[in-house]
Formats: structure tokens, sequence, C-alpha cells
């Protein structure tokens, strides 16, 4: 796709050439914007390598006597590694139970014209509003009486409500842009609709499935409101939680947080990145096709 | 729902039409042939109903009463104590509205969203509109910008909330070595404001500018051949094709902006708690602090739960009808 236009752009800009003078502009524009996205992850890394007490410096400094000495503290003074298990676990169940809902659901509103289906369509939308203050006291509530505070499913429940309907959408979109005469070709060779949805439609929309998983994951991962308040245990908190502890109101450690900041964006940015084209097609496949 | 009643009748028919053998019901009949999509849909249905549907009723109905923390029912070991709230009607609401601190929430609120969306929706246009060009090095930039969407919501509130520090954070110190004096960031209002302004917009121009580089990657490059061949300048073109050729994508994710923005959690909540005072506190934080910091006011914070969504659907049909005139089929 992309190679298609800058072919085309490339021939318009035969014609308009451009001057040296604009070159330097654009990439000037360019590495100013560069800069300013990615100098708070770099200062990020630079801290987080810099002695215990580091951080604490008025100075500019890029390094300073650089050390694991934060890593080695976080990983075996504090709770991190339970709180990471934590997250790890609930953000995997959300993902996987997710993505499944999601594409069940995406494509039956993709595919078929059943009564409801204006419905489920209007609540994906409307869902999408929900603000978390209006919902949380009552599911916290709700997760009381069934039992599930500090639980991780109760957590997985409460992410899923957010992750689902956003989803369903985009598999929704995703699942209109695959021809239905291969749905009926499946259907042809003796599969059940289930069949045909397992066997044929699904392999088919795996950059799509690939977006959910990781839009999923994301919500789970990066979720502090929820979390808060549901996992008041201290060996039930995830990681948005319990890094508030190194830095509270009267006693802060940059150090530490830094560090477990790094082991947390490392990770998700490689699966970004790993995924980031499939994210572009994902959300634009519906929004340009109609 | 009027489909489904016309869905039903058409079912009905075909059943009485030539074949004539299925004696079948329209209700059976409709269950034989949708059965599969329904099995598809119901686990959603029920996850959403169960978990925002029945919340939501009863979210509604305490909103309506005087729950707190001191008159909800609970459980102390094997002592089961008796919610003793009321229902109180409206009161919550009256109280909300007619008290200053909603309105300056509110407005508050507005603005926050308005600016961060409008400086997501320019910058990232402005950076796709870049990056659609013939660049050098343009994979390689396109990686750079996207990366703080890499970074999820909480970690970025750290890492800002370090930035910002007034006495050992990086953007003091860088105004020190040009010779400024030092801000207190998180310290005042106003700067407190720009502050998470700036994070918010820090974290959001990675989205629009991909979104909307996918728009602008489908808009056919002849069309602008043409046009340059009609002798249009560059800013008729932009106004001619690149804007109604991205109005599909745009509409779609300055909406999304705007929801999120306006349900943004994380920055405020993590950055500023709000403070200093409630300066920064929107309404969504201010909500959820109601019921879950000193005396859990579950209703107060169910009726500002009810009045954000209420304003958030409002905004949505507006914006909606809004499109529709212009033509859009959404």
């Amino acid at each position: 796709m992309s190679s298609i236009t800058a072919g085309s752009t490339g021939r318009a800009r035969r014609r308009g050439e451009r001057g040296v003078g604009s070159s330097i502009l654009l990439h000037a524009t360019l590495i100013a914007a560069s800069l300013i996205s990615i100098f708070p992850i770099v200062w990020l890394i630079l801290t987080s390598l810099k002695p215990r007490d580091g951080w604490l410096s008025t100075e500019l400094e890029l390094f300073n006597q650089p050390s694991l000495d934060n890593y080695i503290r976080v990983l075996t003074e504090t709770q991190f590694p339970t709180w990471l298990l934590n997250s790890v676990i609930a953000a995997g169940l959300t993902t996987v139970l997710g993505v499944f809902l999601a594409s069940t659901t995406g494509y039956a509103i993709s595919r078929f014209r059943f009564p409801g289906h204006r419905g489920v369509m209007w609540m994906l939308l409307i869902t999408q509003m929900f603000p978390v203050a209006i919902l949380i006291v009552p599911l916290y509530n709700l997760m009381a009486g069934l039992g599930l505070l500090n639980q991780i499913p109760g957590l997985v429940i409460a992410y899923m409500t957010v992750s689902v309907p956003f989803c369903a959408w985009m598999m929704k979109s995703y699942f209109d842009s695959i021809p239905r005469e291969i749905d009926e070709a499946g259907m042809v060779d003796g599969l059940t609709p289930f069949g045909t949805f397992w066997r044929v439609i699904l392999p088919l929309a795996r950059p799509s499935l690939a977006v959910t998983a990781f839009y999923s994951f994301m919500t789970a991962w990066g979720e502090v409101a929820y979390a808060s308040v549901f996992m008041s245990q201290e060996e039930k908190r995830t990681l948005g939680v319990g890094l508030q502890q190194f830095v509270g109101q009267h006693w802060s450690d940059w150090g530490l947080l830094t560090a477990s900041a790094v082991l947390i964006a490392v990770p998700a940015s490689i699966v970004f990145l790993l995924v980031q084209r499939h994210l572009v097609a994902g959300l634009t496949a519906g929004a340009t096709k109609s | 729902m009027n489909g489904t009643t016309s869905d039903r009748a058409a079912d009905a028919t075909g059943v009485r039409g030539p074949g004539r053998r299925e004696k079948a019901g329209p209700a059976r009949r409709a269950m034989a042939r949708h059965w599969y999509a329904w099995a598809m849909v119901v686990p959603v249905v029920l996850v959403t109903g169960l978990l925002i549907g029945w919340p939501l009723v009863r979210g509604v109905y305490l909103s309506l009463t005087d729950a707190t923390e001191a008159t909800m029912g609970r459980t102390i070991g094997v002592n089961v104590i008796p919610s003793t709230y009321e229902f109180v009607g409206l009161d919550n609401y009256v109280s909300i509205l007619g008290s200053g601190l909603f309105w300056e929430k509110l407005v508050w609120t507005v603005i926050w969203t308005v600016v961060c969306v409008g400086l997501h929706y320019s910058l990232g246009l402005g950076l796709a509109m870049l990056l659609n060009r013939r660049v050098r090095f343009r994979s390689t930039y396109r990686l750079l910008l996207i990366l703080p969407w890499a970074i999820p919501g909480f970690v970025a509130a750290f890492i800002w909330r370090y930035l910002y520090n007034s006495d050992y954070g990086v953007i003091n110190a860088m105004l020190k070595a040009a010779g400024f004096g030092a801000v207190g960031w998180l310290d005042e209002p106003t700067t407190a404001k720009i502050a998470v302004i700036a994070v918010n917009v820090w974290m959001g121009v990675p989205f629009m500018m991909i979104a909307v580089l996918g728009g602008l990657q489908s808009i056919p490059g002849e069309l602008y051949e043409a046009a340059e061949m009609d002798g249009a300048t560059p800013w008729q073109r932009f106004r001619h094709i690149t804007v109604p050729g991205l109005r599909t994508v745009s509409s779609t994710v300055v909406l999304l902006g705007t929801i999120w923005t306006f349900n943004m959690f994380p920055v405020i909540f993590l950055i500023t708690r709000g403070g200093p005072g409630s300066s920064t506190e929107i309404l969504v934080t201010y909500a959820y602090r109601e019921a879950f910091t000193s005396i859990r006011n579950y209703s107060g914070s169910a009726a500002w739960g009810m009045i954000i969504l209420l304003l958030l659907v409002v905004l949505a049909l507006v914006y909606r009808r809004a499109l529709r005139r212009q033509g859009e089929v959404w």
C-alpha cells in the first residue's frame, strides 16, 4: 500500500521539486518533533542507570557512574516481581478472552442480519463513552457481593468491559473488508457457519487479531483506576497501583520508579513496534473503506 | 429496534411461502435462522449486560439516594449491617448542578478536552503530512514519533512527574542552564494545567498522526496530480483534496479522541492528583475521588458519573447530527 502511494507522490514531486531551504525546514521540524517525542523516554532510561541517589541531582548530567543498582533493588527489595506477575496474568487473560469475544461478536455483526443486530451495534458504541466514575462504585459492590475483590478474575472481567466493545468494533470493520464470497465458498465446502468463521475467516483476519490482542493487552497493562480500588491487598496489586508506592506524597524514590518504569515500558514497546504496522491498517480499515 | 419486528415478519411470511411444509411458528423459525449469530453475540451481550447494564442501573439508583460509606450495608465478619440509605430523588443532582464547583470543573474539563484534542489533531495532521512526503529517513522519523504511544499511560505519567520535579527535574535543570529561574511546575494552578495538557498531548499525538497518515495514504495520488496540472495552489489542494479525503478518518478519530480525553484518568490522577487544590481535577477524577477518598460518598459519585455520561451522550448525538448534515454516512 505504502509503496504505491510513495510512487505516485514521487511522480508529483518531480514536477514541483523541493528546494534546499524547504528540505532543511522539513527535516528540522521532523527532528525537533522526534526529539520531543523520545526525550522523556531517553531521560527515563538514563536516570534509571544512575546510582541509588543519582536522581537527587540539580545538575544536567547524562551519565553519572552508570550502574544497574536500581534494577537490582527493584527486583530484589520490593514487591515489583509480584506486581509484575499479577499484571501479566491479568493482562494475559484479558487478551485471550477479549480477542475471542471480540472476534465472534465482530463476525456476527459483520455477517449476519439478525434481530437485535442494531441493538448490539449501539451497545458497543455507547459503552465506549462510559467514564470509569459511573461504573466503578456499582462494579465495586458487585465484585464485593460475588467475592471477586482482590481476585484477578474480577479485575479481568472489569477490563473486558472496557476492551471488548472497542475491539469488537475494530474486528467488525476488518471482517467487513473480507469478501463474503469467501464465507460462501466455505459453506459450499460443507463447513458450518462456525467452522467457516474458525477455519477460513479467522486466519484471514490475523492482522486485525494482532491489533485486537495488543489493544486488550495494553488496556489491562496500563489501567490504574479499577486496579487501585479492586486490588487493595498488598500482594494482589498490579504494576499501576504498586508503582505509586515508590513516589508518595512525602517520600519518593525515583531511582526505583525509573528502573521499574523501564522494565514495564521496554517489553510493551517491543511488542508495540512489532504490531504497529498492522495497527494502522486495523484502525483505519473500516474508516477509509466506507 | 424497528428492524426486529420487520425481520420477524419477513421470516414469518417466508415460512408461509411456496414450501408450506414447515409448520414452525415465527419464533422457532427465527431461532433456526439466527441461532448462530445469536450464539456468537451472546457472550458479549451477557458480559456487557451484566457488567455494564446492571451496574449502570444500580448507579442510576444510587445517584438518587444518599448512600455513603456510613449508610451502605456491609458485612464485617459474621455481622451483616443492613443499608440505611434512603431514596432522595434528584437531590444529588440539584446540589451538584447548584454548586460552583461543578461548573468550575466543567469549564476546565471542556478547556482540557478542546485544547488537548485540538493539539492532538493539528499536530497529528501536520506531522502526518510531513511524513506522507518523500523524505529521507521517513521510517526512522515515523518510528521515533510513534514511540510515546507504546508507553503505558501510568508509566508516562510517572516519567513526566519526574521531569516536572521542581528541584531535581530535568526541565528546570535545563531552564537553569539557560539562565532562567526554576518553575514550580506542579505547584501553581496555571503551570500545572499547562503541564498536564503537555503530557496528554505528548501521549496522544502519535495515535492521531498514524490514523491521519493512514487516511492520507488512501487518497489517490492522481487527484493531486490532476489538481496540480490545473494550476491549483498547495493551499487549494489541501483545502479541496486533503480535507475532504480525510473526512471519514478525521470524524472518527476526533470523536474517539474527545471521549478518551474527556475521561482521561491516569494523567491527572497520577501527575497532579488533581492539585494544587483541585485546580487540575477534571470531572472524572473528581467523581472518582468522591467515591474513594475520605468519607466515601457513593451516591454523589454516581450522580457525577451520570452527569458525565449524559454530557458525552449529548455530545456524540450532536456530533453525529452535524456529520449527517454534511452528508456523512456514519
